[in-house]
């Protein structure tokens, strides 16, 4: 047992909490199936399937808080769980920044759930890791790739009557080519909800492309050039952007965007809300009812979640918050969905050829690859080009080029924008390609 | 996991049920209980090996676990969450047609095994239709009944949740009176009960225990902020780890303490205060070619990225092309057998029976001893690290003994081993007579920002502190370093290495590889050790 539907979902948890005896109590099940197949060398290596659910009690008596959970479903379980969180609830210590449970909601029904994908069969993906294998051995390469589906299922309840419940597929798919002689490689990526999207035959002719068109890569001096991000590329820098809009550390002084006050500034503001820190086509934002990257539409304490922009016209608009956080510096809570990261940039409607061909100078980079932070303060990162680099002249791709580290920030990229091109999804999040002037490129690496 | 995840997960509360991890939460009282009867378990396995042998497998073997993990996160004078977590099911794997297949469950009954174990015999059998090299597996002798337990002083989860919390709450306290604005400090205990049931005849059932105490604390001053994490490690120990012995502290004249098989978590946190004050005040390095003396709470972490990975036989072989990479070591140059990965004084080994290291069990998960080998000798590469199906391809009849599964929900594969550098054996120095050698040269201690690219040719590695030599002595605590290389050039570099007083064992708790991705804890030993005229970046940037 691992995903049940959202009758028996509720007809259960109301039972957890018939047997409640604390102040509040929140439950949360959370169930998943998965497969998958990975392969290398030409060949499948390993696969396998996952199945597990999981039932959480959160106890509470004034500010003390206690969580217990379970994997068995009878009667007797159900209460014992209960009493383990309330136990546990009256040895805890006061926490001070404890939220009081939410009040009933009403959620959108979410497109998030696909039957080809939850169906998906060992044979399904073994023809997968065929899809890449076969034309690649034709042509003397190297393959290797992985391919993943799930089925997931979410469900809250709170003794304050809140119930909210989600069912998810996803898929995703990536491969590695190489030649033979390991001077050229290529890769790809793709991920949907519905699986009936992925086409692996075609997502594989790129890598085996990209590989041929790889080989015997030539040096380049490091230093500043325009790029062309590729989606898959530029989604990294971009994540770790959104991973540092938390509010609590703008406001304690600790973010690229804590405002820094002036000499004699009379109350001044914490963080940077509304100021403009990037180029005005920048807009990034969450949408649980993007049709691309649909999420749950509620977040993991049940609170309903609607699309929020985070940065608008190269503004800050919003900022992640803890309901805590939110209610302290009486700003708006801002949730994101339950089992997601999700978010979007915006982009426009050229297309990554297009991009290209609109290019006197520059470096196509496919992916960036092991990507850390080196200062928090300006968001500066480190990290390498991987798997096809390519020199860019007067709209055609002239040759390959040796793989770059390159120290940059994505505050300086998105203050550097040439054209943004039409998104994809890329990781569940929507990503377009990037022309960007000056990426700094520090060293060369004999990577392949 | 990266560290950030790792703190959303430590801070998440009920909201990490919706994280994609291993584990759900428990009572405390849950977790002392006692685990399930060893007889049981070789019942259990028993069904799922018979059942895998009825299906059409080769082999097969069986991993019954119960992981149980323990959070205690405080936040200055907070404590945010108390979790418990606990996972237990059974993973099996299978040999079918030459090729593998897995299936995990965590409804342990006969009935679910047996299903589970066919399933696994089915993925192998559909698999088996693009099978171009069949699995060849190294003998292993089956070992019986046996059972292995980490030795641990104090079970770190017995000591009650209070005094865990005061001890946390009173390191905040210490590191904020003296300097820090803001600290999050962390106990994460894990204890993996996992038995291993194989059709080659073993039963083995073990007892690991790790933990890790960090903290990561962070000053605000007017021109913006700094950060200083814990210099303690990460170790395969109890309770004892927080024991704080004089004996376990290696002094760096003007520059910071370090710690070996115990940790004094308070001192550290009192200096990281005082240090973060001279960090915002710190002058920012003057980027060029620099000796660099390197403590072991860094340097564990440069032998991590660029012995332990590259020298992994999967890499070297392509089946983690798709996602860590491949590697610059590959097989002629192990074959040629005169390949310098570093100068004659650089001896790197593969250890997984070397004590308070996270990487030490009795067995690895495929049932195989744990032994230590060389990998670098006197320079030279001689050896990988390898699995039951792999050591054929480098000509080898025994597995290395580093297969492992972060839990019973996932395969087994290759991981990497504790993977250190010898100490001095002739002459036994400290980090202070290796400062005095140097004229113009950093200091760095403590594990900061760290990159390497796919084939781990090219890195760039930061610290948490950094402190200028001159003439022989530190003269000043600097800023924004970070050094770039490349690792054959890097370890050729090596011109000094302390001695055995000096030599202390770091790790890492969360490394990473595979697909659908696995973390492991492994540890590195090693002495402070100099590299002659390496390339230093200055890291601060306008925005």
């Amino acid at each position: 047992m691992s995903i049940i539907s959202e009758k028996e979902a509720k007809i259960l948890l109301k039972k957890v909490l018939a047997f409640s005896k604390a102040d509040e109590c929140e439950c949360n099940l959370d169930g998943q199936l998965t497969g998958n197949i990975r392969y290398a060398r030409n060949t499948v290596t390993t696969a396998g399937e996952v199945s597990d659910l999981t039932l959480a009690v959160q106890s509470t008596f004034g500010k003390k808080m206690g969580v217990a959970t379970i994997n068995e479903f009878d009667d007797a379980s159900l209460e014992k769980v209960v009493r383990r969180a309330e136990e546990l609830a009256k040895l805890a210590p006061d926490n001070p920044e404890l939220m009081p449970n939410l009040k009933p909601a009403k959620y959108a029904k979410m497109n998030t759930y696909f039957d080809s994908t939850a169906s998906v069969t060992p044979e399904y993906r073994a023809q997968a890791a065929d899809d890449g294998i076969a034309p690649s051995k034709k042509k003397n390469l190297v393959a290797s790739g992985f391919l993943t589906d799930s089925h997931t299922m979410q469900a809250v309840m709170n003794s304050n009557g809140l119930f909210a419940y989600n069912v998810d597929t996803n898929a995703s798919f990536s491969a590695t080519i190489r030649t033979a002689d390991g001077k050229g490689s290529g890769w790809v990526t793709r991920d949907y909800s519905d699986i009936n999207k992925m086409d692996t035959s075609e997502a594989s002719s790129i890598a085996i492309e990209k590989s041929l068109g790889s080989v015997d890569a030539k040096e380049m001096e490091p230093g500043k050039y325009t790029v062309i991000l590729e989606p898959a590329a530029g989604v990294g820098l971009l994540g770790r952007l959104f991973n540092a809009m938390g509010q609590r550390a703008a406001d304690e002084g600790r973010s690229f965007a804590s405002y820094k006050p002036k000499e004699g500034e009379e109350n001044p503001p914490k963080n940077k809300l509304g100021e403009k820190m990037f180029d005005e086509r920048v807009n990034i934002y969450s949408d649980p009812h993007h049709p691309e990257v649909p999420t749950a539409s509620f977040a993991s304490d049940g609170a309903p979640v609607e699309k929020t922009y985070w940065v608008k016209n190269g503004k800050i608009e919003n900022f992640q918050n803890s309901r805590f956080w939110a209610d302290k510096t009486g700003k708006k809570y801002n949730p994101t969905a339950a089992g997601s990261g999700q978010w979007l940039m915006s982009g426009g409607d050229e297309s990554l050829e297009d991009m290209i061909k609109n290019t006197r100078r520059g470096v196509l980079v496919t992916r960036l690859w092991y990507i850390r932070q080196l200062d928090p303060q300006t968001l500066l990162h480190t990290g390498l080009t991987r798997d096809g680099t390519f020199y860019v002249e007067n709209g055609k791709i002239k040759y390959p080029v040796k793989n770059f580290r390159f120290n940059e920030s994505p505050i300086v990229m998105l203050n550097n924008i040439e054209a943004l091109g039409k998104p994809v999804r890329i990781n569940g999040n929507m990503v377009p390609p990037m022309k960007i002037r000056d990426f700094t490129f520090s060293s060369l690496s004999d990577a392949v | 996991m990266e560290r950030r995840d790792f703190i959303k997960l430590t801070g998440a509360g009920m909201g990490g049920l919706m994280l994609p991890i291993t584990g759900n939460m428990v009572s405390a009282a849950q977790l002392l209980e006692r685990p399930m009867d060893v007889a049981m378990k070789k019942q259990l396995a028993d069904v799922a090996l018979n059942a895998a042998k009825s299906a059409g497998a080769t082999y097969a073997d069986a991993r019954i676990g119960r992981y149980l993990n323990q959070f205690i996160t405080t936040r200055e004078k907070v404590v945010n969450n108390v979790v418990n977590t606990e996972s237990a099911g059974i993973g099996i794997r299978v040999i079918a047609n030459g090729t593998w297949g897995f299936a995990s469950t965590s409804l342990i009954t006969p009935e679910s095994i047996a299903k589970t174990a066919k399933q696994a015999v089915a993925i192998a059998k559909a698999n088996s239709k693009f099978q171009s090299e069949p699995v060849q597996l190294a003998p292993v002798k089956g070992v019986g009944e046996v059972s292995w337990k980490t030795p641990i002083v104090k079970n770190a989860f017995e000591i009650p949740i209070k005094d865990k919390a005061d001890m946390l709450l009173e390191v905040n306290n210490a590191a904020m009176s003296n300097g820090a604005s803001y600290i999050t400090s962390i106990f994460f205990l894990v204890n993996e009960q996992k038995y291993f049931a194989s059709t080659e005849g073993s039963y083995i059932d073990q007892d690991v225990h790790r933990l890790w105490a960090p903290f990561f604390a962070s000053a605000v001053g007017k021109s913006g902020f700094k950060q200083r994490s814990s210099l303690g490690n990460p170790v395969g120990m109890g309770f004892e780890y927080l024991d704080g012995k004089k004996e376990d502290k290696v002094y760096v004249d003007g520059a910071n303490i370090g710690y070996n098989n115990s940790y004094d978590m308070l001192e550290d946190a009192t200096n990281a205060g005082k240090q973060l004050q001279k960090k915002l005040k710190a002058k920012s390095v003057k980027p060029g070619k620099y000796d660099l003396v390197l403590d072991p709470a860094h340097l564990m972490l440069t032998i991590h990225e660029s012995v332990g990975h590259p020298l992994e036989l999967d890499r070297v072989l392509g089946y983690e092309a798709n996602f860590a990479g491949t590697s610059f070591a590959t097989l002629d140059k192990w074959k040629s057998k005169k390949f310098q990965y570093g100068s004659d004084i650089v001896n790197l080994v593969a250890d997984k029976t070397q004590p308070h290291s996270l990487g030490y069990v009795g067995y690895d998960d495929e049932g195989v001893k744990t032994k230590e080998w060389d990998l670098v000798k006197d320079g030279i590469l001689v050896n990988y690290q390898a699995t039951r199906d792999q050591v054929h391809m480098i000509d080898q009849k025994e597995s290395h003994g580093c297969c492992y599964s972060q839990s019973w929900r996932d395969v087994q594969f290759q991981r990497m081993s504790n993977v250190s550098l010898k100490p001095n054996l002739e002459e036994d120095l400290s980090a202070n007579d290796i400062i005095k050698g140097v004229e113009k040269g950093i200091y760095i201690a403590g594990r900061g920002s760290f990159s390497i690219d796919q084939q781990r040719y090219n890195f760039q590695f930061g610290g948490q502190l950094f402190f200028e030599i001159k003439d022989g002595k530190i003269v000043d605590q600097i800023e924004d370093v970070a050094y770039q290389s490349n690792t054959q050039d890097f370890w050729n570099s090596c011109v000094q290495l302390a001695g055995k007083s000096d030599y202390r064992v770091g790790g890492s708790f969360f490394d990473g590889k595979g697909q659908p991705p696995q973390v492991s804890a492994v540890s590195h030993g090693c002495p402070t050790t100099r590299f002659n005229n390496i390339n230093v970046l200055n890291t601060k940037r306008k925005v």
